[in-house]
């Protein structure tokens, strides 16, 4: 294809994406080192019979104008990513500094808005991908052995928590687990403590947000690994039986190795999507006890007080976690590049 | 096929059978346990006393002299205005899935036809794009559209959204069309064809399997998404999502929480007739090469 047709064809899209994907980094990045105009002051002085006193008033029009002629705000810098909603360079230094044992510094740490969320946010997408590849291959593998007639009607529910929005289903799911919903009773009789809410234990709603994200995305896995599973070719199968190799064996031995490349495949991809875990933070009405990145920036811009420049730091601090996880696949993408030419 | 020697051995079938009903319970299950609920009251569906009323309705009879009322789904629809968000996810779903196949297929095409070196680095940019999370991008998009005063309304909600959409689109439809042998088009073009008409004319007959599929991608990113639609709408354009998200803010308060599950329950009514029709086509989706919404 010419260079010229390549161009019209690929104009819409490319422009799409320029001008709604590329440019708001941009923009986000300018923000960031933005932050609002303080009010402008001013002092008059007022005199009485008493003596004259000064007084500092904030000059409303003037704040306006200021804030209407530059809406970006004033130019700090780095401050934004130093301070103490983003990297909290001094609160970190003085924990550091003042803390006798290192759970005490991680406590202090843990009280940091952003390390809070970063520490969510990793413990989240490093447990749930492994567990929801292994229940993703359980899955497949059952599926697989189950006669024709039942594969459809079971892949058609499997798919259900995959494709249902993850608020409404991390809602569906919080409704269950609330300690007057079924299973919330079913855990606090079983654990026969008629007090026990999750909603009051940060370990129990962190636990309770990992499985509504191995729920949401295990069926992602199954799908990938039952279609894996269709090109297995039988003749090794056959083979590993007449060797004699048990079931568990044919598995390890034959199955896994031919499905590995597709497990690398999910794993790459749902570290990418677990990393901006949000909904279930939202749903679980979960912000006291977790929260994650995204949800950071949700809360920011949300509300009356947009808090444009907060936001945007935190945005540019998550791009470049998403840059390290996403270093691994770009090498992959550039060795299978290279290697088709 | 089915030799004595691939015969599972009992044991290992009863224990494939127990996980798979297990799984499928924990797949459905709680979705009908919100839909069964949903049409009893609050004290039944959270029922303290005891849990064997969630399913009878005891409540439910004392208030509205059956075990089923649809108190929650009048309060949602009519008393909270749902159907105008209803409304709203429509139009946002119908456009977003058409303008971004229209942009999208052209682009993907474009992609798969063309083999100079810019094209894989174009596939890359869109692999990053596609890896972004939404929400870092949200907050760049706040001030030029507050300054140009489009903040707040539908169209700019759905071109976002298109946006978004269109790594994942052109990723899904650049496989696809490198799977349609290139001597279609070539020969159309031999016979004196534009490179559009060849499109036009050979390609577009023949593509509608993979623009279905990622079709289908585009309408579940539309609808689900909640981050953009709740940061860039106003109160009165708001989709569905967020105003369930919104409803959790407000009707929570008031001991209204049976609108919030009437609510949850219309909107994943779709979703349940989407997968019934589309199942395989969701499923080769999902396996197309080495891509995934």
């Amino acid at each position: 294809m010419k260079h010229r047709t390549f161009f019209w064809f690929f104009l819409p899209t490319g422009l799409a994406m320029l001008l709604f994907i590329a440019f708001p980094i941009v923009s986000v990045i300018t923000q960031s080192m933005f932050a609002p105009h303080e009010s402008v002051l001013i002092t008059v002085e007022n005199c009485d019979p008493f003596g004259c006193k000064k007084e500092t008033t904030i000059d409303q029009d003037a704040t306006r104008e200021l804030r209407d002629s530059k809406p970006l705000g004033r130019f700090v810098g780095l401050d934004v990513y130093l301070d103490r909603g983003h990297l909290a360079i001094n609160e970190v230094a003085e924990a550091w500094r003042t803390s006798e044992t290192m759970g005490d510094f991680w406590s202090r740490m843990g009280n940091l808005p952003f390390y809070r969320a970063l520490a969510f946010t990793l413990t989240y997408t490093f447990v749930c991908t492994p567990f929801l590849i292994i229940l993703g291959m359980m899955i497949a593998l059952a599926v697989n052995s189950l006669t024709k007639s039942m594969k459809g009607f079971v892949i058609f529910l499997s798919l259900l928590p995959f494709t249902v929005t993850p608020l409404i289903g991390s809602l569906v799911l919080f409704w269950m687990i609330d300690s007057r919903g079924i299973l919330g009773n079913f855990i606090s009789w079983v654990a026969a403590d008629p007090d026990l809410s999750i909603k009051a234990s940060t370990p129990l709603m962190w636990i309770a947000i990992i499985i509504w994200g191995v729920w949401h995305s295990a069926p992602f896995a199954f799908v990938v690994f039952y279609a894996g599973l269709q090109t297995l070719p039988q003749d090794q199968i056959e083979a590993a039986q007449i060797d004699g190799a048990t079931c568990w064996q044919q598995i390890k031995y034959v199955v896994v190795p031919h499905l590995m490349p597709l497990v690398t495949f999910v794993a790459l991809i749902q570290l990418m999507d677990n990393f901006r875990v949000f909904e279930p933070i939202v749903g679980f009405n979960a912000e006291a006890h977790a929260t994650t990145l995204s949800w950071i920036i949700f809360n920011d811009l949300g509300g009356e007080t947009r808090q444009l420049s907060a936001a945007s730091a935190t945005s540019v601090l998550t791009i470049l976690g998403v840059a390290i996880l996403l270093s691994p696949v770009l090498v992959r993408t550039w060795r299978d590049f290279k290697g088709k030419r | 096929m089915a030799s004595k020697a691939q015969q599972q051995p009992l044991g290992l079938k009863i224990a494939v059978y127990g996980f798979i009903f297990i799984w499928i319970m924990m797949a459905a299950f709680p979705f009908a346990w919100t839909a069964w609920g949903s049409f009893k009251v609050e004290l039944d569906f959270f029922s303290i006393a005891d849990w064997t009323n969630a399913i009878t309705g005891e409540r439910t009879k004392m208030t509205h002299g059956s075990a089923f009322t649809l108190a929650g789904y009048e309060g949602a629809w009519i008393q909270e205005e749902f159907w105008r968000a209803t409304i709203n996810t429509g139009i946002v779903c119908v456009f977003v899935v058409c303008t971004s196949l229209t942009i999208g297929t052209l682009g993907g095409y474009a992609l798969s036809r063309s083999g100079y070196r810019y094209t894989f680095w174009l596939l890359i940019a869109a692999l990053i794009f596609r890896a972004l999370p939404p929400a870092t991008l949200v907050a760049g998009y706040m001030l030029p559209f507050f300054e140009w005063n489009v903040w707040g309304i539908l169209p700019t909600a759905i071109i976002v959204l298109v946006a978004m959409n269109q790594p994942f689109t052109l990723w899904m439809l650049h496989s696809f069309f490198q799977n349609i042998p290139k001597e279609l088009d070539e020969s159309a073009k031999v016979d004196g064809c534009t490179q559009f008409q060849a499109f036009r004319f050979v390609i577009v007959p023949v593509m509608w399997p993979g623009v279905i599929t990622t079709g289908l991608f585009s309408f579940l990113l539309a609808y689900n998404d909640l981050i953009v639609t709740s940061m860039l709408l106003s109160e009165s354009n708001r989709t569905m999502v967020p105003a369930i998200a919104a409803f959790l803010g407000s009707t929570y308060n008031e001991g209204q929480v049976m609108f919030a599950v009437a609510a949850v329950v219309s909107a994943t009514v779709p979703l349940f007739f989407l997968v019934m029709f589309f199942q395989r086509q969701i499923v080769s989706g999902l396996t197309a090469g080495a891509v995934k919404g």
